[in-house]
């Protein structure tokens, strides 16, 4: 340390660069910087000359080239005379589905299971303590498998269906068909369809429907303004609350403006249910959640919500006893003490270890590959790269996609997390 | 699998310095054994038997390779490739050759700067279904559930086929031949389709093969061949005569049985002399030894004992000769000479 205090001496010496303090944290940056540029250059360099041996170029150019293959599961337009980047955006659609989906039931399944996990009651407690240490401990991809295996072999083939000796019959008064290829689910159709799409009769002597992207947007975009309108009145009686200590009934506003808003939209729209039924070798007509999606969808929310019941858990650990006493001795009712003073103390813990669930979870939907589910890692990191022989170029985008998606959601759910932490003066 | 896709990247990445180097042939002498890229497993062309050995005729393509490099048919490390990872596997040179009934389009020619050293089997794309659906052409499969292997010239052929016939299916991806087989017995899809090869292989292991029926249609050429890397020819070169030296053997009745005898008393055949080295220096040209060839022959037999034993009609595939018989016989098997 006595270098520290030492005046400072004129002159500079070469082995000041290593003895002395002042100096010796530069040097050390400057070799880093020099060995970490020095590996990049080699890396691509490398790059260039394997190319160049190989004899290929490095460009985009296959992007706008057609496909040429078919994709099962399409959110988006898709035929097999698209490009290859028409493709890669159905497949990125399909991941964002998956994630998505998987996400919402993973956070569901996974605040369940956690609090139950407490519960006094000693089978409910175990009994989540079996599914969390079963799931968290064996790999996403053996789950993944045996739901996809589960699925195809012991469920019905839809000609089972058919006939009159059939052996199986649709269930929830025939309009849900569970096969081996999937779950045909009844979707919804409008005789009035503002989308401009052309309406079919889904079965012979049927109004004709159709369903669009505008339709949709009309009946989400009037229930959203609900939720904001639920918001205001929720906001109003707060506010007499304070002022009077008298909380007015709001819950036939609340149920009035939760259902009649898109109840009336939809019965402009002549909304209409249309139930799968059997035609040639399949299912025709309503929604078809395919195997492969069901599969992934499950194990991941099911593995998922298996870390998130654990981070729950300790959230809810970590709000000190006194608290819950304290609602308690104010005379607040077991679920309201949940509610208003031990949950929102617990999301300070929960959410930073929830984002790196989320992003583990559109990471892992990449395991799509096991089961055949077209996510963007089997189209533009699959079947692209095989039939153009741009493996450079498909794996750079594709690292990409999925660098951009997590910095998207680790920025959102960093920013819902600011929201939630205390307040510091 | 994904981590061979991920090492194939990463090796064209450059990771691994020299992965495209010219002289493959030094590269497997100097290792001592050929790495050759072959399917996971299609009874008949390359499948592991029962005590591990691969067998089967692509396989059949390898040892032959190896015995004309090495000397010794069992110097090959056999890597099981999906449709998805082979060329993957080839460009970044994890493998030295690729026997997996691979189809010759110019695209793969070009494109994907790979040589292709000769066809071993003219095959075709064909359908595979249940006798039960009671259908009798690809023409009535509209609306049905295909299963496709993932990245392979069938996957386009498929959706060429039902454009140009205005009907429409839905495709189940697959990765390897053995979850199509799992996929399609357990009628998670209608129709299963690959070349005819392939399907007629595969239906030879179900449990009950006559309840399922090849379709009629054929719907494209598929010239099944091996390949190597573009930029070696030396290599390129060994890979093709070696094949055209299996072809050469049938036509001119030299066997597995009788090379060895014909090499050490040669008779007054030149092109026969010339083959198995006893005449001419045509094992030098190629960097080899001189009775290269006989090797070759001797690792599993000529082209004709090739198919017969592991994919004629004797054995449990039961693929007749067809298009696959020596031009002498109709077919189209046919090798430039050696001379």
């Amino acid at each position: 340390m006595s270098t520290l205090t030492d005046p400072p001496k004129p002159g500079f010496r070469l082995s000041q660069l290593i003895y002395d303090t002042r100096y010796r944290s530069i040097t050390i940056q400057v070799i880093a910087l020099v060995l970490i540029v020095g590996a990049l250059w080699w890396l691509v360099n490398n790059t260039v000359n394997n190319l160049n041996a190989l004899g290929k170029d490095f460009n985009f150019g296959f992007l706008s080239s057609a496909a040429g293959y078919d994709i099962n599961q399409t959110l988006i337009e898709y035929n097999n005379q698209m490009s290859h980047g028409r493709a890669a955006m159905v497949g990125i659609l399909n991941t964002l589905l998956v994630a998505f989906m998987g996400c919402v039931s993973a956070l569901v399944i996974g605040v369940f299971v956690g609090v139950l996990r407490l519960s006094k009651n000693w089978v409910v407690s175990r009994l989540m303590a079996v599914y969390v240490e079963g799931f968290r401990n064996v790999p996403l991809l053996i789950w993944i498998l045996l739901i996809g295996a589960v699925m195809s072999e012991s469920m019905p083939q839809p000609r089972d269906f058919r006939g009159e000796d059939a052996t199986t019959s649709m269930i929830l008064g025939d309009s849900v068909a569970v096969t081996n290829r999937g779950i045909w689910i009844p979707r919804i159709g409008f005789t009035n369809s503002i989308s401009g799409e052309e309406a079919v009769a889904p079965i012979e002597g049927a109004t004709p429907v159709a369903s669009g992207g505008a339709d949709w947007l009309l009946v989400l975009g009037t229930f959203a303004l609900s939720l904001i309108a639920m918001r205001f009145v929720r906001m109003r009686a707060d506010k007499i609350q304070h002022a009077t200590g008298e909380r007015p009934k709001t819950w036939y506003q609340l149920m009035g403006l939760f259902f009649v808003p898109v109840g009336i939209v939809l019965f402009a729209l002549g909304a209409q249910i249309v139930t799968p039924y059997l035609k040639g070798f399949n299912f025709t007509e309503g929604t078809h959640l395919r195997n492969s999606l069901i599969a992934l969808w499950v194990a991941l929310s099911l593995y998922t919500g298996a870390f998130i019941a654990e981070i729950v858990r300790a959230g809810i650990l970590a709000v000190s006893k006194g608290q819950s006493e304290a609602a308690a001795a104010l005379g607040l009712r077991p679920n309201r003490t949940m509610n208003l003073v031990i949950l929102p103390q617990a999301l300070r813990v929960i959410i930073p270890p929830l984002i790196s669930q989320f992003l583990n979870l559109t990471k892992n939907s990449s395991l799509a590959i096991a089961v055949g589910y077209m996510d963007v890692r089997a189209t533009l990191g699959g079947i692209t790269i095989n039939q153009t022989g741009r493996e450079l170029e498909g794996m750079l985008l594709m690292g990409a996609f999925y660098l951009a998606l997590s910095l998207l959601i680790s920025g959102g759910m960093n920013y819902y997390n600011r929201s939630t932490q205390l307040a510091e003066r | 699998m994904k981590k061979t896709v991920f090492f194939g990247a990463l090796t064209v990445a450059g990771l691994v310095a020299g992965a495209a180097s010219a002289a493959t042939l030094d590269d497997v002498k100097a290792r001592g054994s050929l790495n050759c890229g072959v399917t996971t497993g299609l009874v008949g062309f390359a499948a592991p038997d029962a005590d591990g050995n691969w067998q089967g005729f692509d396989v059949g393509v390898c040892r032959a390779v190896a015995a004309a490099v090495l000397g010794d048919p069992d110097a090959v490390e056999f890597v099981p490739t999906t449709g998805q990872t082979r060329f993957t596997a080839l460009a970044s040179g994890e493998i030295d050759l690729l026997a997996r009934n691979t189809t010759w389009t110019m695209s793969r020619d070009v494109d994907l700067k790979f040589e292709f050293v000769g066809v071993n089997y003219y095959d075709g794309q064909g359908f595979l279904v249940p006798k039960a659906l009671g259908v009798t052409s690809a023409t009535e499969l509209d609306g049905a559930t295909v299963c496709i292997q993932t990245g392979t010239t069938t996957e386009l052929n498929l959706a060429d086929y039902f454009r140009t016939n205005g009907i429409s299916y839905e495709p189940v991806p697959i990765e390897t031949n053995a979850e199509g087989q799992q996929q399609y017995l357990a009628g998670a899809c209608d129709v299963y389709t690959t070349d005819a090869s392939g399907l007629a292989a595969t239906r030879a292991t179900f449990e009950n093969p006559g309840d399922h029926v090849l379709l009629p249609e054929i719907i494209s050429k598929e010239p099944l061949g091996p390949l190597v890397r573009h930029g070696d020819n030396e290599w390129g070169d060994i890979a093709r005569w070696t094949l055209n030296a299996l072809i050469t053997a049938e036509e001119l009745g030299v066997t597995a049985a009788n090379a060895a005898e014909l090499s050490m008393e040669p008779g007054n055949n030149p092109e026969i002399n010339r083959l198995l080295g006893t005449e001419g220096e045509l094992g030098a040209m190629l960097g080899l030894e001189a009775d290269w060839a006989k090797k070759a022959i001797m690792a599993g037999g000529n082209y004709g004992e090739l198919f017969e034993n592991n994919i004629g009609e004797n054995t449990a595939i039961a693929l007749a000769r067809g298009l696959n018989a020596q031009w002498t016989d109709g077919g189209l098997i046919y090798s430039p000479p050696f001379r």
